[in-house]
């Protein structure tokens, strides 16, 4: 796979599973854009996305119904992953930003999207306890790992022969 | 949320052996019914949960079926398999192999502009590229790709691809991919593999540089001879938005509204875009019977290859004794040409295509084919059983004289395409009938 990162399909997965609310830096209002694709993607599959987009915020706008916000100070707490939808070189000082707000915002994952690499920011926020993932988009890990994916005629790299027991009334609501 | 699905306890894709993917790429049980089988999904249209959910799937915002012409569950099982098999990342199916090289080029190549081709090809392919793409505009050069040097002249003049394939049919010619894709990228251009004769099992050109893969899974894949059906692989490793040169994958698309597809997809870019434009304009969609067929078929792929390969070199050996046979031309012999390559390239076997030359020329071609008992002569290869054909009058007839010489389908030529029967039976029936010549 890409450029010599590898992750498992657990780690992964188990990033996406623990995770509710996704703090999406560089989310666009624009319909067209590849980060609004992939933040009305990941709210259609139940997380909460929260848009990071100074412009946006400053001109009170709202991104697919949630109100943008001009930094990750202004998102509201917990978050427990930052998308970073910036170019490779934007990712350190956000990756930096994210570190210092760790706690108090609840920050657990730095997730890179597709194209974006930053080794300097992953090894400061691997050490500062949060996990990192790079050049990756969790909308196309998510379909990947679940199935959708290759309804588009992908490779998953999923084989599994157990049917999957539907999930229960108290599950759900839980 | 994701508690509905099964918990993906695997590692990726590549830690899953060939023969363990051939079986279960693509096919986990159905979620609804727990059938083990793939269901065969002989639907023209999907349900839509609701307006929101259609304009997401018509703006390409969440992946999901709307018509069968730009997609189908059985056919996707199979579009996922092909993938997985060629280590490739996505693939589209089509409804022949010859419709799955429109849609191979339809993506990267505008009205007036050019690409390369090996003159060693299935006539139906140099056929195609030769007179019925130029009314796309489309402009093939055809070009020996044993000689490099005229090789890097046709890229340099501005072929935008280069197009081989792996095992050339009709006969025992391999290509030498690992130093063609070193030209393709250093020209900027892709290398395009057809694969058919090899199948995955045999060779798997991605790992050698190519770019796109194309099949007939009309042959080896289904490899009963009941489906008519192709696919095109993308290995996902092209950069798009980069090269500049595939304003097709790059620049804006007027019909979704000015999306780039290699932007907003990445390595997806070539596989959404041959669904979503590609079968979307060009209709050439598979059915979805015949993608469960081809299924069916690649569950024994691996099986089945072997036992063609092996039962192929022991009828080219023993005509190589035969005193009516000129010459054969099977990469798995010592004495071919193609020898090194073969090695290089198939390890596993040198395929189960392949021609030789009957002495006395084109009657005694044609005389040959007629008197086969148990091999079938019709245009076909790739089944289980044996067939023979005399490329000259039939698959190669469309050709001028010096194209089938290139094509190696002279007049002295039969194709033998060697079947999964008893050898010892085939060895029989093709000594009845060379007597008979
Ligand atoms: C090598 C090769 N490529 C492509 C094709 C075309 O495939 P189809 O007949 O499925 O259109 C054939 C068919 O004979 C073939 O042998």
């Amino acid at each position: 796979m890409a450029c010599g990162l590898r992750y498992s399909d657990v780690l992964i997965a188990g990033i996406l599973r623990r995770v509710r609310t996704i703090a999406m830096v560089g989310a666009s209002p624009n319909w067209k854009r590849p980060s609004n694709f992939a933040m009305k993607y990941l709210q259609e599959k139940g997380y909460r996305v929260i848009p990071v987009n100074p412009r946006a915020a400053a001109a009170g706008a709202s991104i697919l119904g949630e109100r943008a916000r001009a930094s990750l100070a202004e998102v509201p707490a917990p978050v427990e992953m930052v998308d970073v939808f910036r170019g490779s070189d934007a990712a350190l000082e956000i990756t930096r930003e994210a570190i210092r707000l760790r706690v108090e915002k609840g920050f657990e994952v730095v997730w890179m999207q597709l194209g974006v690499r930053n080794d300097e920011a992953a090894a400061e926020a691997e050490a500062a306890g949060l996990t990192v993932i790079m050049n990756r988009c969790p909308k196309i890990e998510y379909g990947r790992l679940w199935g959708e994916l290759g309804w588009g005629g992908f490779d998953r790299g999923v084989i599994s022969s157990r049917w999957p027991r539907p999930v229960k009334r108290d599950e759900r609501a839980g | 949320m994701t508690e509905e699905t099964p918990a993906p306890e695997g590692g990726t894709a590549s830690d899953w052996g060939f023969e363990t993917r051939m079986i279960h790429a693509g096919a986990g049980p159905d979620p609804v019914s727990g059938s083990r089988q793939i269901p065969i999904h002989q639907t023209s249209a999907y349900a839509f949960h609701d307006v929101d959910h259609a304009a997401s799937l018509f703006n390409l915002q969440t992946f999901g079926f709307i018509y069968s012409r730009l997609g189908n569950p059985t056919v996707a099982s199979l579009e996922q398999r092909i993938a997985s098999l060629e280590g490739g990342c996505g693939a589209t199916c089509a409804a022949s192999g010859h419709a799955a090289q429109v849609l191979a080029f339809f993506p990267l190549i505008e009205a007036g502009e050019r690409f390369a081709a090996s003159n060693k090809l299935y006539g139906g392919s140099v056929t195609q590229f030769s007179r019925t793409f130029p009314k796309f505009d489309w402009h093939c050069d055809f070009v020996d790709t044993e000689d490099l040097s005229a090789v890097e002249a046709v890229l340099a003049q501005g072929a935008k691809a280069l197009f081989v394939e792996s095992l050339a049919n009709p006969g025992g010619v391999v290509t030498d991919l690992e130093t063609l894709a070193g030209l393709t990228r250093a020209a900027g251009a892709l290398l395009i593999v057809d694969n058919t004769l090899a199948t995955p099992w045999l060779c798997r050109p991605f790992e050698w540089g190519a770019d796109l893969i194309v099949h007939s899974a009309t042959k080896f894949l289904s490899g009963n001879g009941t489906v008519i059906g192709g696919a095109v692989v993308d290995s996902g490793r092209f950069d798009w938005s980069a090269s500049g040169r595939f304003p097709g994958l790059s620049e804006p698309e007027p019909a979704y509204h000015g999306l780039k597809f290699s932007e907003t997809f990445g390595e997806l870019a070539f596989t959404v875009h041959s669904h979503a434009v590609g079968l979307r304009d060009l209709g050439a969609s598979m059915a979805p019977m015949n993608a469960f067929l081809t299924l069916l078929g690649t569950e024994t792929l691996a099986l089945r290859m072997e036992r063609h390969c092996r039962n192929a070199l022991a009828v080219a050996e023993w005509l190589t004794e035969h005193p009516k046979v000129q010459w054969v031309s099977y990469a798995g012999l010592p004495t071919s040409p193609y020898r090194e390559l073969a090695e290089k390239y198939l390890p596993n076997g040198a395929g189960a295509v392949f021609t030789f030359g009957v002495r006395g020329g084109y009657e005694a071609g044609v005389r040959v084919v007629e008197k086969c008992e148990l091999f079938s002569h019709l245009a076909n290869i790739g089944d289980a059983r044996s067939l023979i054909i005399h490329p000259a009058s039939t698959t190669h007839r469309q050709l001028t004289d010096e194209q089938r010489a290139a094509a190696g389908a002279g007049p002295e030529v039969v194709r033998l395409s060697i079947g999964l029967e008893t050898v010892d039976d085939l060895v029989r029936d093709l000594d009845n009938a060379l007597a008979a010549a």
